[in-house]
């Protein structure tokens, strides 16, 4: 049994071999892979006995499912009208040039991928960026950089 | 639904009806027609086209009259200012996503949505053209069926009969938004998924978003090239549908006109798969007979309940989905590919032809047979067996395009040799018929006598049951069949994959304790196909069930054994049931394929 | 801030100890679930994600519901634009959500209870499984038969619809569905279910504490209670407030603008735009402008056609994409302000667009797609210059 197998029999076994158990178990295979490959939906239509249709069809309804590759760290700008205003356009050409990417693509150590996303939520406090599950509230471009650059050092 | 009548007015009419009606169907009631393009008769509700909105007095928003249920006092406007501009607007809206390219489209003429646009007088887009220059490129990856994502409106209709008719799946809503768009497994072409080719998809697209890969540009080029001899087979329920699409009413028996038909458009010989049907029953008969045999007096570990292999929707889907069960399936080929096998080698020996010369065309009420065509194991003649399948609807529009009044036809007569069949033959069309006419021939090899049942009609054999069971008592049998007296022969079947799913499930659970089982891959059965007229619904559907039946009761010979062209061939040709010939012929085997 | 003119409370967000939110259940459940249900009627409280549904009625259809397996929901899928007062009142006062559900759970008949969390809050998830264990755990120590169970969203707007929050729940697409039936006869698993807001159900433990009496002093008639606002935008004082219901928006403004208010968005993404000039008229409550509690302001440099950009680019990718006059009519709402702006399309095109938008309110089959025409109308209404010029 492959990795990702293995992972999903564990994914499985702790939500339950039921359709209502096909979040989290695409959740938790995101958490470990950053994203959802063929082979993965595969083994999860083989689990929880559903067309890989279905599950890609139901995974592809969510931006947090991906699947397609990913970076080890997916940062998220909020792209919203608060975030808009606050200069979130300032943050993503800062990031895209520190990284060398353009928006929806991934650097090439797959350490990064850079992202945008709709309102997260801290529109008192904007720019703001979610790198995975953390987040970062009232950036500016060196904010950014700064964090991006620790985040790469940290994990050398 | 419950008994409770509730009270309402519809336009100002008062009408009553069960709770738990729709105000759709409370309007068809009084003959008010609302449109819908997301609803289907065979399908769970949706309500997400929004075209069938209706105004209810009181209420701030529109209802979608398909989803929602009467309540009693309710005022229903179907076409009021209100009701009209949104569903103008509606029609305007998926207008401007589709790809209106009309006189190119393979359904130009049989599109709802056509249909609407012209009822509602849809003249200047309004809208902005939304259609996608990349959807414009139709996957035509597979040999049965065409998906065009700039010609489809979401209405999911396909993706339900997938689901729920078919449980196959291979169909799915993908992304949202504006990128929101029906696909299969991460937007690979048809081919290299789970599609069993049935095209149930196809007979509930509204649009032309889903149609049949057609080949009768090659069919008119091979009619038109003098030095090809051309044969055409047409299948039992094509004769029963095919009116259908030239002007009669569901459940009209065309057999003659279509032969007439087809003699008209120009193909040298005009035969009938239905003799290749009596030739399966001699052939699936006896193959069952002799694996029980080895069962119960050999001791032989032999695959138990047998299955029907006709239907190569459900041969595929078996492939895919219970690899396991492979060797239960009867080795016999499909009617069709045992006609394509005879046609180049016993036809072509009879009359003389060179079969390389030969064209063989079938005229089906499926689109998996265009499929089952290309196999590779369907060329033991030493050339592609059947070379061109047309659907039933396929013909009708070449019946039209050679300019053909058809119903001003007279009727004619199939060709010989491979024209003659049974009643036994023709119920091959319905769900449960090849049961019935295995039973009236297999019961006869055995005792001896007719299947006990008034006018050998094996009613508890037919029906739109989704899974139904037979027993039948074997009695003073005659003494080489001593091995089955007394038992009792266990049989069931399931139309539509759904069903076929369940039965399978319990098959392989070892909970169904059949001998026999048959299988089609469509609802209804054949007549029910992925090739026959649109629109389909259960009632047009028993419609032509009741033709079949009626075809098999009005024809003098209607037990397999008894065509005396199955008995010629034998005796000229293939020697016995199961023989040597037969085997090399018109029996073949299965591969698994992935489900994933 | 210094408070001039609004009644500012604070009731939702001051701390609460697991003890002190466990005797108000432990008093609350010596009732019988139907006083209970009344209380709450009584109260007047309404539903606090936006559309004000009065929430002992929904309690009460779903106690009437004849069937041994109910839920109650938390609604955590905060996603509105604007709107970020879950994420605060989970972050430091999740507890009184728990005893708000679990009062539900008591009155109507449930035993377990969901909170459906954004995945965008998925850095709250450490400390609400610590909450939640302890809170279950005391439960369980008093004889309480209910347990609450976390799950997460995975980043679509739309699951904050209720039916299309279930659905995400059983593993689906969260697309919404055809109502009736509501959740109160089918929701969660088909069952019966009352779902709610995190801050309704905050609501729900501060009147079994305070009394509906108190309760029923704040506010106004109409609007019952206090709410908290979401402030952000052009504003000296972004962040949460708690205020009392039924007050005038340019008291509002006077406490909040920046002297240079143009317009505020009341309400989120899906909401109205008010302009400066019908401040003083315009009642935030639901005698007025309802709102699950989103105020965004805008100054005079702000540029409307970009804020409806915004909206509408936000529409078009959160559309679930099921029903035609949303998915496609977001499009073309879209597109078209951008034609008309490039001068494509003659200024006249926009009533078009009005047209269609007001379809789209009576038509789509859900929330979302009905509201669009909020933002849509009052924006091209108010400053149609900034959208053609």
């Amino acid at each position: 049994m492959s990795n990702i197998e293995t992972l999903i029999k564990t994914l499985v076994e702790k939500h339950g071999k039921t359709r209502n158990s096909l979040m989290p178990v695409l959740q938790g295979i995101v958490k470990e892979e950053h994203f959802l490959s063929e082979e993965a939906m595969i083994a999860v239509a083989k689990e929880l006995d559903l067309s890989a249709a279905d599950v890609y069809g139901t995974a592809s309804f969510y931006t947090f499912l991906d699947t397609v590759p990913r970076g080890k760290n997916i940062i998220r700008i909020c792209k919203t009208i608060s975030c808009h205003m606050k200069g979130k356009d300032e943050i993503i050409e800062a990031l895209e040039d520190v990284l060398k990417i353009k928006v929806g693509e991934t650097t090439h150590d797959k350490k990064f991928t850079l992202l945008t996303a709709n309102c997260l939520g801290w529109c008192h406090k904007g720019p703001v960026m979610l790198v995975n599950d953390e987040v970062f509230p009232e950036i500016n471009q060196q904010k950014a950089v700064e964090i991006i650059e620790g985040i790469a050092k940290a994990s050398k | 639904m419950s008994e409770y009548l509730v009270n309402l007015k519809i336009n100002n009419i008062p009408v009553s009806v069960k709770e738990g009606t729709t105000i759709l169907d409370a309007a068809k009631k009084l003959n008010f027609n609302v449109p819908t393009l997301c609803n289907h008769p065979d399908l769970s509700v949706a309500g997400n086209c929004r075209v069938c909105v209706v105004e209810v007095k009181g209420a701030r928003l529109l209802a979608a009259s398909c989803a929602t249920p009467v309540s009693e006092g309710m005022e229903v406007l179907t076409n009021s200012e209100k009701v009209r501009t949104a569903r103008k607007h509606v029609i305007e809206l998926l207008l401007s996503e589709h790809n209106a390219d009309c006189t190119k489209c393979f359904k130009n003429g049989h599109c709802e949505l056509q249909d609407l646009a012209s009822e509602y007088r849809i003249g200047d887009h309004v809208f902005i053209d939304l259609v996608k220059a990349k959807d414009k490129i139709a996957d035509i990856s597979s040999p049965s069926i065409s998906k065009d994502d700039s010609k489809c409106i979401r209405c999911q209709r396909c993706v339900r009969t997938c689901d729920e008719l078919q449980s196959v799946s291979a169909l799915a809503v993908v992304k949202k938004g504006d990128h929101q768009k029906i696909s299969t497994f991460m937007n690979k072409p048809l081919h290299e998924v789970v599609c069993t080719n049935c095209g149930q998809c196809i007979n509930r697209c509204p649009t032309g978003a889903l149609t049949e890969r057609t080949y009768i540009e090659e069919v008119w080029k091979a009619i038109n090239d003098p030095l090809k001899h051309v044969v055409v087979q047409t299948a039992p329920a094509v004769r029963i549908g095919l009116g259908e699409d030239l002007g009669y009413d569901p459940g009209e028996r065309v057999t003659g006109k279509m032969v007439a038909a087809l003699k008209h458009i120009g193909f040298d010989s005009v035969l009938d798969t239905d003799f290749t049907a009596d030739l399966t029953i001699m052939e699936e008969g006896t193959e069952l007979l002799t694996r029980l045999k080895k069962a119960l007096v050999d001791g032989e570990k032999v695959a138990l309940p047998m299955m029907t292999s006709c239907s190569p929707g459900w041969i595929k889907f078996q492939e895919h989905m219970f690899p396991d069960l492979l060797d239960n399936l009867s080795t016999c080929k499909s009617p069709q590919q045992m006609f394509g096998a005879l046609a180049k080698t016993y036809y072509a020996k009879k009359k003389g032809i060179d079969p390389k010369n030969m064209v063989s065309v079938s005229i089906m009420p499926c689109t998996a047979k265009k499929f089952e065509c290309g196999r590779p194991e369907m060329r033991d003649s030493g050339y592609q067996d059947v070379d061109y399948v047309l659907t039933t609807r396929e013909l009708a529009m070449m019946v039209k395009q050679a300019g053909i009044n058809f119903m001003k036809l007279e009727d004619e007569h199939y060709d010989s040799i491979m024209g003659n069949s049974t009643g036994a033959a023709v119920i091959f069309g319905a769900t449960g018929g090849v049961m019935e006419a295995a039973l009236r021939t297999a019961y006869e090899i055995v005792t001896g006598r007719e299947v006990p049942f008034t006018n050998l009609n094996i009613m508890p054999l037919r029906g739109f049951e989704g899974v139904k069971e037979a027993k039948v008592m074997i009695k003073d049998v005659k003494p080489e069949w001593s091995f089955l007296e007394g038992a009792e022969l266990s049989v069931a079947i399931a139309h539509g994959l759904h069903n076929a799913n369940t039965l399978m499930k319990a098959v392989r659970e070892g909970k169904a304790n059949y001998h026999f089982i048959e299988v089609m891959g469509c609802p209804g059965g054949c007549l029910g196909g992925g090739g026959q007229p649109i629109p389909t619904s259960p009632e047009i559907r028993s419609k032509r069930a009741e033709a079949i039946y009626g075809e098999d009761e009005g024809l003098p010979l209607r037990k397999s054994h008894e065509n005396p062209e199955v008995i010629q061939i034998y005796k000229d040709f293939l020697g016995e049931p199961l023989g040597h010939k037969s085997h090399d012929l018109l029996h073949t085997h299965y591969k698994p394929r992935i489900r994933y | 801030m210094e408070n001039k003119i609004l009644k500012k409370v604070d009731y939702i967000f001051q701390e609460s100890s697991i003890n002190e939110i466990i005797d108000v259940v432990s008093k609350t459940l010596t009732k019988s679930p139907d006083d209970i249900i009344l209380d709450i009627i009584d109260s007047g409280l309404k539903g606090r994600g936006g559309a004000g549904f009065p929430t002992g009625l929904k309690w009460k259809f779903t106690k009437n519901e004849d069937n041994p397996v109910k839920y109650v929901i938390c609604n955590a899928d905060e996603g509105e634009p604007g709107t970020f007062k879950d994420r605060e009142i989970l972050d430091t006062v999740a507890i009184k959500v728990l005893g708000g559900m679990t009062i539900c759970g008591y009155s109507i008949g449930a035993k377990e209870g969901y909170i459906y969390l954004r995945g965008e809050y998925n850095f709250l998830l450490p400390k609400l499984n610590k909450i939640v264990d302890d809170f279950n755990k005391q439960l369980k120590s008093k004889g309480i038969d209910f347990n609450i169970f976390l799950k997460s969203g995975s980043g679509a707007y739309i699951c904050g619809e209720e039916s299309a929050l279930f659905e995400s729940m059983e593993g689906k697409r969260g697309e919404p569905r055809n109502k009736p039936p509501y959740p109160a006869v089918s929701g969660y698993n088909s069952k019966p279910t009352v779902i709610n807001n995190v801050e309704t159900l905050v609501y729900v433990t501060m009147i079994c504490k305070m009394g509906v009496e108190r309760f029923k002093e704040l506010g106004t008639k109409d609007s019952r209670g206090s709410k908290v606002f979401s402030v952000s935008g052009d504003t000296p004082t972004p962040g949460i407030y708690e205020l009392e219901l039924g007050m005038p928006l340019a008291d509002f403004i006077e406490d909040f603008g920046d002297g240079d208010t143009k317009a505020v968005q009341v309400g989120g993404a899906s909401g109205h735009c008010v302009p400066r000039k019908h401040l003083k008229e315009t009642i935030i409550g639901f005698e007025g402008i309802p709102t699950g509690g989103s105020m965004m302001i805008f100054n005079s440099t702000r540029s409307m056609y970009n804020v409806l950009h915004d909206y509408l680019e936000f529409f078009n990718e959160e559309s679930c994409g099921q029903c035609t006059p949303c998915r496609v009519g977001c499009q073309q709402l879209l597109k078209g302000i951008e034609s008309v702006k490039k001068g494509d399309r003659k200024p006249q095109y926009l009533d078009e667009l009005k047209k269609l938008a007001n379809t789209m309110k009576v038509a789509a089959k859900c929330g979302l797609g009905q509201s669009v025409a909020n933002p849509f109308n009052s924006i091209v209404d108010n400053f149609r210059e900034e959208i053609i010029y």
